[in-house]
């Protein structure tokens, strides 16, 4: 690494490090930030305590409205530290409603988007079939609003996004991710413990990567963004995202396409990681039903 | 978990309420809402068995920094010295 890299290293601020609050706080514009159900309001999970568990005053769900880039906008966060960013009854329905409300408000003449701050291995174990229910709320909420206002997903990173919450990113407007963020429907150690450790190693971190990680996930176009690990980067991929309005068609609605690529995969012979881009990238006629 | 409660007396009234830290690995979470004459302390602890060790740790602090307030403490197995950090971080936010 050369004194420059250095330098610029030393220069970033790092959004990995911050938590949820703080990571909500520095996308929306200076002084603009207003959280809703915080801390105070105590609502927390009413499952945990009877089952052994330390609850948290915001059930690791953070929602902060304001402006982003002087447009009306709520971002929601997942705090990774508690409970593995796990969502529970209290903490799913604080996203669902956080959107619902922009959407509400979307439609009564002050458009509202939406960033959504992905740090979660899904479900929380704890809350079973509640928590499933509202990752279905989540995922109405999502649709509900992108139709609105862009939806933006951020996986920064260190924990990704997996379980119920990676069809929430998968059905955002846009997704922004680091080289750092990981996103898969089920998390590596959930695949080798279901198939084994010839099918999946959870503790090749290489392979991991290689699959969920970032950069696979943007080359092979499940991402849209990939952005250095710096507050400032990542507003700024933000604030375009936001910038660039509802498309007019969304990424979870191209199904023919979605369809053509996992047909372009020879199953006897799957592509190394490396490769699935490459293979993805051929046109392939769509078969059946366009979608 | 265990959930204990403490009570200190305090006579410097915080000018405003503070929330710091995270119920995570090694680290906790502080509610801290002003109060008058004493600080009165409820652990929630993920960690059994050491009601004598948070009296300790809390009656040194309180000994040192007599804020009246209210203080709820949700911990996940935070050791003493961070549990020390983090009620100097509360009572620091939460100075006018």
């Amino acid at each position: 690494m050369t004194v420059t890299e250095w330098e610029s290293l030393l220069d970033r601020t790092s959004f990995i490090e911050l938590d949820a609050r703080e990571r909500a706080k520095a996308l929306l514009d200076e002084g603009t930030a207003r959280e809703l159900c915080g801390p105070f309001d105590r609502i927390e999970s009413p499952w945990l305590e009877p089952q052994g568990v330390v609850p948290q005053s915001d059930d690791g769900v953070v929602v902060v409205k304001g402006s982003l880039d002087g447009q009306r906008a709520v971002v929601i966060g997942i705090e990774q530290a508690f409970q593995g960013g796990g969502i529970g009854e209290v903490s799913g329905v604080k996203i669902a409603a956080g959107l619902s409300l922009a959407a509400r408000d979307s439609r009564d003449g002050a458009p509202t988007a939406a960033v959504l701050l992905l740090e979660t291995g899904g479900v929380r174990l704890q809350e079973a079939n509640l928590g499933l229910a509202t990752v279905a709320e989540v995922c109405a909420a999502v649709l509900e609003l992108r139709a609105l206002q862009p939806v933006v997903g951020v996986i920064a990173g260190a924990l990704g996004c997996f379980g119920g919450v990676s069809i929430a990113a998968g059905l955002c407007t846009k997704l922004i991710m680091t080289a750092e963020g990981r996103l898969g429907l089920d998390g590596p150690e959930v695949i080798e413990s279901e198939a084994g450790i010839a099918e999946f190693d959870a503790s090749d971190h290489p392979l991991i990567w290689s699959i969920d990680g970032g950069t696979q996930r943007v080359r092979t176009g499940l991402a849209d963004a990939l952005v250095l690990d710096d507050v400032s980067a990542l507003r700024t991929a933000v604030v375009e995202a936001v910038r660039q309005g509802v498309p007019a068609e969304h990424r979870s609605r191209r199904i023919g396409q979605l369809r053509a690529s996992l047909e372009a995969v020879d199953l006897d012979h799957p592509p190394a990681p490396s490769a699935l881009a490459a293979v993805w990238a051929k046109p392939t006629p769509p078969k059946g039903d366009p979608g | 978990m265990q959930t204990l409660s403490y009570e200190f007396p305090a006579d410097r009234p915080a000018a405003r309420r503070s929330h710091v830290g995270v119920v995570g690995s090694g680290d906790l979470e502080v509610l801290m809402t002003p109060a008058n004459g004493t600080a009165q302390v409820r652990v929630r602890t993920s960690v059994d068995g050491f009601d004598t060790v948070w009296r300790t740790v809390l009656e040194r602090f309180f000994a040192r920094h007599r804020v009246a307030a209210r203080f709820e403490l949700n911990d996940f197995g935070a050791t003493p010295g961070v549990v020390t950090l983090r009620l100097r971080q509360a009572i620091e936010e939460g100075k006018a």
